[in-house]
């Protein structure tokens, strides 16, 4: 396939929380909300990340850009390590790599009009742009993602939640990026919307040859966009595996479980009748369990998953699973 | 035998731009043990159907219509006479477990306070009960957990306190609006299943509000769309997911991805939902609509029951639609 831009390695992110009551001098403890995830994203590629809340979703995408600052591994877009680059030096991946956010009009400011709002990427990349270009450019991508251009001075409120995305969206094109990074972008909006706005990512991205990193909570949205799909457990990458063999070649009894609990609209539909069904709740991530970090919820789980931490190993053409298990 | 029946409920709100109808003359009516879908986008009025039926209007919303649960008309009752079928006849839960539950209070006194106040229970057996009931909806160590705050549970089992509270005094009708929507797929399935399983054991009847049409297909006999105020389609689950018969619902079923099936491209529905203050003339739904005719501009289509017993409300015949 096409060229890799984007390669994680053991990337792990870590919040100091103080407990409850602790005293200021006291350490605070460790947050581990991502462990060790390593991916690589190809040119024109999709990368789904989908997990419970809390299981550092956006967490990952996050500090994959270095808005969120890791503590350790390392990220490499086209070839150049970023976590080494200067501010200055940040200020053109930034151009490249753009995000689209959950709350669409919260995203956007509400006491610019959005031909403000989607102009401002110019200002801050392109200053030397003459401002009837801007204009332009900023008429042409508005078209682009369905809004009229007749409306550029209007402001956020003035917009139903569908509209707002997609002038996020205009957003985060209008500086020509490779990569966009959609965290939940469809989750707050209404079935006929949220269609409406996948069709939209999905045709931008074979037209302008675009990579996503999309994350997302709902499984068959992300696999419906995506070319590959990670399970994230608790800040660990349990399976990565293509989107087409993911609903019939599950291996990670997480996945199985994930998979089992989508609910099918069909009335008719008999539910596979699997053990996977899920007990619980997510464990604390400040006191995660020892070993498998999915034992405590698993129903193979055996003593070998609370010693030994599962290593992800490749199970086929793209397709990972970290378990002890995988066999049975 | 007939619990409640709804009778050309509307409900309209008094606002400083004008009057706003929220929904639109709805009939429904719902047998002991049965569960009905109301399924809709956001703003199409199936929140506020289920409002007006508990009393739980706004100040400047106003219901008009009939609603007769086992005989008697409970619209627009006086909340102290209202007071006596809440809880008892019919209860409710609510989208956010952590809002609807007091955060100042022990999950142990709100729900005492229900049975102390409706069943005139002392203050130990209502504890007792609601011990037994939150074993019911599976919170481990009942008996412990019941002298907790709710902030102290995560979201799941907040949403199972509020059923077990809801449950209190055993209702003949228990309305869900939206219940799993603030929760995790697989918590989702825990909660659905639950409900599910006590409906059967306390042959209780189930209005389920959700915009999930995954949801519905798993738990519900019938469904009623909803689309700006107003009814669109109404029949059993089955027979609307197999052969959707109005162009927004097998609009809605086409717009959702499958993960048991690999799609192309989703059939969106093209525009926004109305605006509920500026509806249109004809059919709410003839400016997305892919088959509108200009009859459909001009005239709201009357709703008629077809052949198979079900109810839609639509210009274009059945058999039109590709």
């Amino acid at each position: 396939m096409s060229a890799t831009i984007l390669q994680v390695r053991d990337l792990s992110v870590t919040f100091d929380v103080s407990p409850r009551g602790a005293m200021p001098w006291t350490k605070p403890l460790k947050l581990k909300a991502v462990d060790k995830v390593s991916f690589n994203l190809n040119k024109g590629e999709t990368l789904g990340i989908v997990g419970e809340s809390g299981c550092g979703k956006s967490t990952l995408a996050r500090a994959v850009i270095r808005m969120l600052p890791a503590s350790g591994g390392s990220v490499t877009w086209m070839g150049q390590p970023i976590f080494d680059l200067s501010q200055r030096n940040m200020t053109a991946l930034r151009r490249d790599v753009q995000m689209i956010f959950q709350d669409p009009l919260a995203s956007l400011d509400p006491r610019m009009t959005i031909g403000q709002i989607v102009a401002e990427p110019l200002l801050t990349h392109m200053p030397k742009m003459s401002r009837s270009e801007r204009d332009a450019e900023v008429r042409a991508v508005l078209d682009r993602v369905g809004i009229l251009p007749s409306m550029i001075n209007r402001y956020p409120h003035e917009f139903s939640g569908g509209q707002c995305q997609r002038i996020g969206i205009a957003r985060a094109l209008i500086t020509k990026p490779d990569l966009i990074v959609c965290d939940e972008p469809v989750s707050a909006l209404d079935v006929s919307i949220q269609a409406q706005v996948i069709n939209l990512l999905m045709e931008l991205q074979s037209e302008i040859g675009l990579s996503l990193i999309f994350i997302a909570h709902d499984l068959s949205v992300v696999k419906h966009i995506s070319d590959r799909v990670m399970v994230l457990y608790l800040g660990n990458m349990v399976e990565l595996a293509e989107s087409k063999s993911l609903y019939s070649n599950a291996k990670h009894p997480y996945t199985k479980a994930l998979i089992a609990s989508v609910p099918v609209p069909d009335p008719t539909f008999a539910k596979p009748e699997i053990d996977a069904l899920l007990a619980g709740d997510l464990p604390s991530p400040i006191n995660p369990p020892s070993g498998c970090v999915f034992r405590t919820r698993c129903s193979k789980a055996t003593e070998l998953c609370a010693r030994e931490k599962p290593v992800a190993q490749s199970i086929g053409s793209d397709h990972s699973v970290a378990c002890h298990h995988i066999e049975d | 035998m007939t619990l409640l029946s709804v009778e050309n409920l509307s409900v309209e709100f008094a606002t400083n731009d004008g009057m706003v109808q929220a929904v639109d003359g709805i009939n429904f009516s719902l047998d002991k043990g049965q569960s009905l879908a109301i399924v809709g986008e956001s703003g199409s009025g199936k929140s506020q159907t289920v409002f007006s039926l508990m009393g739980l209007l706004a100040d400047n919303g106003r219901a008009s219509g009939r609603a007769v649960l086992d005989g008697q008309d409970i619209l627009n009752l006086p909340s102290a006479k209202l007071n006596k079928i809440r809880a008892e006849r019919m209860a409710m839960i609510f989208q956010d477990p952590m809002t609807s539950l007091n955060p100042y209070m022990r999950v142990s006194d709100q729900m005492a306070e229900v049975l102390v106040h409706h069943r005139g229970m002392s203050k130990r057996d209502a504890i007792a009960r609601s011990i037994a009931l939150l074993d019911a909806v599976r919170i481990p160590e009942a008996a412990k957990r019941v002298h907790m705050f709710p902030h102290e549970f995560s979201g799941g089992m907040r949403q199972r306190v509020m059923i077990a509270m809801a449950l209190l005094c055993e209702p003949d009708l228990l309305i869900a609006d939206e219940p799993t929507t603030a929760l995790d797929v697989t918590v989702q399935e825990q909660i659905m299943e639950l409900l599910a399983s006590l409906q059967k054991d306390m042959n209780m009847a189930m209005i389920l509000i959700t915009h999930d049409l995954g949801v519905v297909a798993g738990s519900c006999q019938d469904m009623l769309v909803l689309y700006g105020g107003q009814v669109m389609e109404q029949g059993p689950t089955t027979d609307l997911f197999a052969n959707p018969s109005h162009p927004y619902t097998r609009g809605l079923l086409q717009a959702i991805p499958r993960l048991d099936q690999d799609m192309d491209a989703l059939h969106a529905i093209p525009g926004s939902p109305p605006n509920m203050m500026n509806m249109p003339q004809g059919c709410p739904f003839s400016p997305r609509c892919n088959y509108v005719t200009d009859k459909c501009h001009t005239h709201r289509p009357k709703i008629d029951r077809d052949a198979s017993g079900r109810l839609r409300a639509c210009h274009v015949a059945q058999g039109d639609l590709t």
